[in-house]
């Protein structure tokens, strides 16, 4: 039997079947799902008792509350904060906890090479450039990770995504996009690679496009930490933490605005059409099964994601380091590429080693944050920096004002995804015009935004 | 919230390019059931896999596959998308319903939710006009519970003619039963006789005329009387898939018959 003959069985049987049926008299697939509703009914009627009424339902209250049209977003924000500041206020201890140990090691690893009479050059790249990178890495990403992710994780478990959903469903069907995406851009928030394949619930492919277009613009764990670094590092002093959470639910929900205007351009524009409707259903809240919600927060997310950021920081840092290092003119490399970007970088309210760190952060977003310290501390005098403060006065000591910090924050939210987001953006949706548009979108909306805000702030006479 | 180690990094291109596939198995046991049943946590309980089970709609948009073994043999379960139907008005649906019609595994579990079971029945039904060889998995019997819903397991099974099992994966509870009840399918030590959903004369008659000719044409691999309802609908996705699966047949007789005069 070969393709031919499969082919006239089957058209046979077809031909056959529009007999029985001709023109879809039957009515089939009605009177197919009414049957079988009915039985289930009949089914379940037979062996189901429900023993009087059930004392409270906490399901109905709690949702009256959470999805209300008075407290359904201030709730929202209000959890959104709460997890926010529960990460900023623990994560500061251990952060400088990790650097001041991991430094301490670095010390031992150049004894140690100088004990074993090592060129200067081993001790600069290895330890200068791949094992500093590492140690930035992990000490500003591991601790505000271990608190955010089973903070959300938590969330997560006990049924309050899709509520979220509910919540954001009117207002992204006004943007002319899927309900739908905000359960993706909620997957955002982990990770963008994790949103944009999660956009495949949207059955349309003009909104699953504009899904995965503006899924970017929620920041995901690895911006996270940049953000609330910047934001810490804004706000000095008694009420850091308290500032710094506003800051951050403020770039968050700055963030949602995005998306949602994004979307609605969008729709308006390349990717026309009407939003199509769809049933979310509430899943009822589960009680959250805590020690595995931590277990599997910190073995699946966290390690992952930091192993990750590890592997792209070791090669990150040896190019730092070894751009630093080679001279062409008496210049580094380094500073001949932050002086090209510089102009440029000023126009935005940043600098051109900040455009650079952004640029070589491209293949993850986590990274940005410690190329640009490593860039400063090679062209800076200092050496020790051991603390948020110290920080501080490195970056103030390049020229760094509360402006440059807003616009840096601002770049990092809305700038092109990472690697790994762009090629799933390019398997999901098959096309490379689109993952084009999706690097090229984010980016002209950062550039427009940041010009505006620091040329605005600049005219003001705000700096 | 997505990102795990498996839906990303070397688990996507495992699952993108069928890599680690090759683990030999005995039986494959698919895993069907309503978005948000604990089919997932039933999943992980089993296999010990520990994908992430999150509480929301939608969560499994790919199959997941793991693997357990009960008395030296090995059982590869498949982890369907949650659905509410199999008439494929989505793409997990067309997923699901593809895979259990001509993956053709030798066993399938519907997980139900015990506090609305008559909505889950619905797929249990749907699932029980294209394959014989199931379980039915009442999952959440503790919720259930706490609502004050009581269900008569026994009569439910009678009813269905399947074995049912209650379980509270979440707590382990059931799950032995599960296990053995699986393995008394796909052995055959347990016989099953599906509850048939009968429906009115006009479609049972066009079914009669037509079920002998797709036997003839597929024979008993695939069910001819859910094919005959597909066919008489005109359901194109379903068509497509006959034919592909058709093609595939041919090839793989084709390529045995080769083999043996070789």
């Amino acid at each position: 039997m070969n393709r031919v003959a499969i082919c006239s069985g089957l058209n046979e049987l077809l031909e056959e079947a529009d007999q029985i049926n001709p023109g879809g008299s039957l009515n089939l697939n009605d009177s197919v799902v009414s049957t079988i509703y009915s039985r289930a009914e009949e089914i379940a009627g037979g062996v189901v008792t429900s023993q009087g009424k059930p004392p409270v339902d906490w399901d109905k209250v709690l949702d009256d509350i959470l999805t209300s049209r008075v407290f359904g977003f201030p709730s929202m924000l209000l959890l959104l904060a709460v997890v926010f500041w529960i990460t900023v206020a623990g994560a500061n201890v251990p952060s400088e906890m990790l650097a001041t140990g991991l430094f301490w090691i670095q010390e031992r690893l150049t004894e140690c090479l100088v004990w074993l009479h090592a060129p200067a050059w081993v001790n600069g790249l290895f330890v200068e450039g791949i094992y500093r990178c590492l140690a930035w890495v992990v000490s500003v990403m591991l601790p505000p990770m271990a608190i955010f992710f089973p903070c959300f994780t938590l969330l997560e478990d006990m049924g309050y995504l899709p509520r979220i959903a509910f919540n954001l469903d009117n207002l992204f069907k006004k943007a002319g996009a899927h309900g739908k995406q905000s359960l993706t851009m909620s997957m955002g928030f982990g990770c963008n690679a994790a949103g944009v394949v999660a956009c495949r619930i949207i059955e349309s492919p003009r909104e699953r496009l504009i899904a995965m277009l503006t899924n970017n613009f929620v920041p995901c764990n690895g911006r996270f930490p940049t953000l609330i670094a910047l934001a810490g590092l804004l706000v000095m002093g008694a009420t850091t933490f308290f500032g710094a959470t506003l800051i951050v639910v403020g770039i968050v929900v700055f963030g949602i605005m995005t998306t949602l205007a994004v979307s609605w351009l969008l729709s308006k524009t390349l990717l026309k059409g009407v939003p199509s409707s769809f049933t979310l259903e509430l899943p009822p809240y589960r009680k959250p099964q805590l020690g595995r919600v931590i277990t599997r927060s910190i073995f699946d997310r966290t390690l992952f994601v930091l192993r990750r950021a590890v592997f792209v920081a070791m090669p990150a840092g040896a190019v730092v380091w070894l751009s630093a290092n080679i001279h062409i003119g008496g210049v580094s490399i380094l500073t001949h590429c932050a002086n090209w970007l510089n102009p440029f970088g000023q126009l935005l309210g940043m600098d051109g080693y900040i455009l650079m760190a952004f640029v070589l952060g491209l293949p993850a977003n986590e990274i940005v944050l410690p190329i640009l310290i490593m860039s400063y501390m090679a062209t800076g005098s200092m050496l020790e920096l051991d603390s948020l403060e110290a920080l501080r006065q490195l970056f103030a000591g390049h020229g760094w004002t509360w402006l440059t910090a807003v616009c840096m924050m601002l770049f990092s939210l809305l700038h092109y995804p990472c690697c790994t987001t762009l090629w799933t953006i390019s398997k999901e949706s098959g096309s490379f015009k689109w993952t084009v548009l999706a690097a090229l979108i984010p980016l002209g909306i950062a550039i427009t935004i940041c010009f505006t805000v620091a040329q605005c702030a600049s005219f003001l006479g705000w700096i | 919230m997505g990102l795990t180690n498996q839906s990303s990094g070397s688990g996507a291109i495992k699952e993108r390019f069928g890599w680690g596939q090759n683990t030999r198995a005995d039986y494959v046991i698919a895993l069907a059931g309503n978005p948000n049943t604990g089919k997932s946590t039933v999943f992980n309980a089993l296999t010990g896999l520990n994908q992430h089970t999150g509480n929301w709609p939608g969560k499994t948009v790919l199959l997941a596959e793991g693997h357990y073994i009960h008395q030296c043999l090995t059982y590869k379960l498949i982890d369907l998308p949650g659905t509410y139907s199999l008439m494929a008005n989505s793409v997990e649906e067309q997923v699901a319903r593809d895979y259990l019609c001509f993956g053709r595994p030798d066993a399938t579990v519907v997980v139900l939710d015990a506090t609305c079971l008559e909505r889950n029945l619905n797929l249990a039904l749907q699932v029980m006009e294209i394959t014989t060889r199931l379980i039915v998995c009442v999952n959440l019997v503790d919720e259930a519970q706490r609502k004050k819903i009581q269900i008569d397991y026994d009569a439910l099974a009678a009813k269905l003619g399947v074995p049912v099992v209650p379980t509270a994966a979440r707590s382990g509870v059931g799950l032995e039963q599960l296990i053995k009840a699986v393995s008394g399918i796909v052995t055959g030590s347990i016989e099953t006789k599906p509850y048939v959903v009968r429906y009115k004369k006009e479609i049972e008659n066009a079914i009669c005329r037509l079920e002998p000719k797709i036997k003839q044409l597929v024979g008993e691999a695939l069910n001819a009387r859910w094919l005959a309802l597909r066919l008489l609908d005109r359901d194109q996705t379903v068509i497509d898939a006959v034919e592909n699966w058709l093609a595939r047949e041919d090839r793989l007789t084709t390529g045995i018959k080769e083999v043996v005069l070789a």
